[in-house]
């Protein structure tokens, strides 16, 4: 139950690793760091003595996909992350224990590790009718999720619901899901945004918060800049293929088959921040666009609602009608065009017939309404 | 600033006739001049390459190392939308430092009654309601309204495009440092869908704008095409207001 809290150095201890070993490792830490005499043993000191960082792991309204992707990591292997690096001390889908058992570890590791514990949360909390549409352990799970956070030292936002709000929050959005960092205000939140991120980056976030124990660098939208600082478009290994202009214009064609840009067949990749195109998927096989299919933005802010997956520009349905920035546009621009031809028309056809009735010696014909005549 | 042409009555032309005194008044000086030109072409490559940006031209053959077709769309609308900014740039410097005709595109005089009398004329001469125009010698005050509105939207359509410039610039870049707020507001789909519309609310403008032109150049009382060539103002009758 998490009773006793094991340090770095108990866990490299249970590994099998000398005392002899680790004091190399300081040893040689310190000297490559350029830390002096006494940083050796200043690294073996916080290694012996600092807990691992505990870890609450809550579901909201989700799939587990992110779960499923966080077990299959292959860097670090998430067997190593989760009974070595931190000490996950709750997860519903996975821990062994369960009902009043398992509540009674989140009590417990709010009052034990104030302010100290990661609170990681998969899913999103709906607001609508009190909460009531997402009920977990006999109470909304806003409430415990409010709860959870007010004692946390920081939050990871797993996935596009966490982040974003994802499908459930799609329009209409009717239980009013709602993303972390509209509800919790008063805490770092980390957006590891995807659906699901790549196990990886999962992996890589809590990596990096529990061996420097701070939150990485964050951009505009929190996300950590690591992983989410550039788009999938920019490194995507068919970007050639972009820039000479050469795309897939069916999904049965010889370009799809060369394996050209799938730009046309509504890739999001140009607008999708994520690390998908370096990093891949299950161990770096492949991602998405490598086995032939379009990116769908799904680390993305309301992917849902940003029209068609297969379709460069996006639908508008403001007006009833299936349409987009080019067809509103010509058809404006149409619109407009008519209007001119026939403004232009009664113009022409009321100067014709002005003309005839104002014979002036200014040579144009206007003039003669103000009275004072030349 | 007024100077009349025509002053000299010497000449007789080849039917015997000689030209009779009119008022001119140099409007538009030679920046604003040069800048209206530049922005035409400038706004033409650029809703040309932006069409094409979001609807790419069919596939070219060959291999992709002997082909550069986006990379050369891009770089115009990128080339030229940064010009736009640099021309608009000096054309704010010079509304500090030219003429009074020069700061119209950026000033509403929003509390002068008689101009919106004069915005509610013009409707009516577009409507067919009155005879006659009235003689201005900047804009009216429908077409100032229009210029002012185009200067404020043209402003939107470079901050939004820079914002999607600064995507491929990274986030560490200046221009994502400046201009990244706009995905605080708008995801990056949303922000390309709204350029995107943009370019379709300028080809409006520009349908308009060179309708207006043509016809005020022909009914109106004054020069108009001439005057954005050669910066004078052509008075077509002495005629008071």
């Amino acid at each position: 139950m998490g009773a006793a809290t094991e340090t770095f150095y108990e866990v490299i201890r249970r590994q099998g690793i000398t005392r002899r070993s680790f004091i190399k490792f300081c040893s040689l830490t310190a000297t490559s760091l350029g830390l002096g005499p006494i940083g050796s043993s200043q690294i073996a000191n916080a290694l012996e003595t600092k807990p691992r960082i505990p870890v609450i792991w809550m579901h909201g309204l989700e799939c587990t996909c992110c779960s499923e992707s966080f077990i299959r990591s292959a860097h670090p292997l998430v067997k190593d992350a989760v009974l070595s690096m931190i000490s996950l001390d709750y997860d519903d889908t996975i821990m062994a224990a369960a009902g009043h058992q398992a509540d009674a570890i989140l009590q417990e590791t709010r009052q034990k590790y104030k302010g100290q514990y990661i609170l990681a949360v998969e899913g999103n909390p709906p607001l609508n009718e009190d909460g009531m549409f997402c009920i977990d352990g006999g109470r909304p799970f806003v409430e415990k999720l409010k709860e959870m956070a007010e004692d946390s030292m920081a939050v990871i936002a797993w996935g596009a619901c966490a982040s974003w709000g994802c499908v459930q929050a799609a329009k209409p959005n009717p239980t009013q899901a709602t993303p972390i960092d509209k509800v919790i205000k008063n805490k770092p939140i980390i957006k590891v945004p995807g659906c699901p991120p790549i196990a990886e980056v999962m992996t890589g976030v809590v990596t990096f918060v529990t061996t420097f124990g701070r939150l990485p660098e964050l951009d505009r939208q929190g996300r950590p800049k690591m992983f989410y600082s550039q788009r999938i478009h920019d490194k995507c290994y068919r970007r050639p293929h972009f820039d000479a202009g050469q795309f897939v214009e069916e999904w049965d064609d010889d370009a799809a088959r060369k394996g050209y840009c799938l730009y046309k067949m509504g890739c999001k990749g140009p607008t999708t921040y994520n690390a998908c195109s370096t990093v891949r998927w299950n161990g770096g096989v492949s991602f998405p666009i490598q086995s032939g299919h379009g990116c769908i933005g799904c680390s993305e802010d309301g992917f849902w609602d940003q029209g068609s997956f297969y379709d460069r520009l996006t639908t508008i349905n403001q007006f009833g009608i299936e349409a987009n920035a080019d067809k509103i546009g010509a058809t404006a621009a149409g619109v407009v065009g008519a209007a001119i031809a026939a403004h232009a028309a009664v113009t022409t056809v009321r100067n014709l017939s002005r003309h005839k009735e104002v014979p002036n010696g200014n040579g144009k014909s206007n003039g003669n309404s103000n009275g004072a005549s030349a | 600033m007024t100077t009349e042409i025509a002053r000299v009555q010497g000449a007789l032309d080849s039917a015997g006739e000689r030209a009779r005194s009119l008022q001119t008044v140099y409007v538009y000086e030679a920046p604003v001049r040069l800048w209206h030109w530049v922005n035409a072409l400038l706004i033409l490559a650029l809703c040309v390459t932006g069409y094409f940006i979001g609807t790419p031209p069919p596939s070219v053959p060959g291999e992709a190392s002997a082909n550069f077709q986006m990379g050369y769309i891009r770089f115009v609308h990128f080339a030229a939308g940064q010009l736009l900014i640099v021309f608009f740039l000096m054309r704010v410097y010079w509304a500090l430092v030219g003429n009074k005709y020069s700061r119209q595109l950026f000033l509403l005089p929003i509390t002068n009654k008689t101009w919106w009398w004069g915005m509610l004329y013009e409707f009516k001469w577009y409507a067919f309601l009155v005879k006659d125009p009235k003689k201005y010698i900047g804009h009216n005050p429908l077409a100032h309204m229009a210029m002012f509105s185009f200067m404020v939207f043209l402003v939107l359509m470079m901050v939004s495009g820079m914002a999607l410039y600064s995507e491929g610039q990274g986030i560490d870049s200046w221009q994502y440092r400046m201009f990244g707020f706009m995905f605080s507001i708008f995801t990056s789909q949303t922000l390309h869908t709204l350029h995107h519309l943009g370019m379709w609310a300028i080809v409006v403008f520009v349908i308009i704008h060179i309708y207006a032109a043509v016809r005020e150049d022909i009914l109106s009382r004054q020069s108009m095409i001439s005057s954005m060539v050669s910066g004078e103002r052509l008075f077509r009758d002495d005629l008071p207001d």
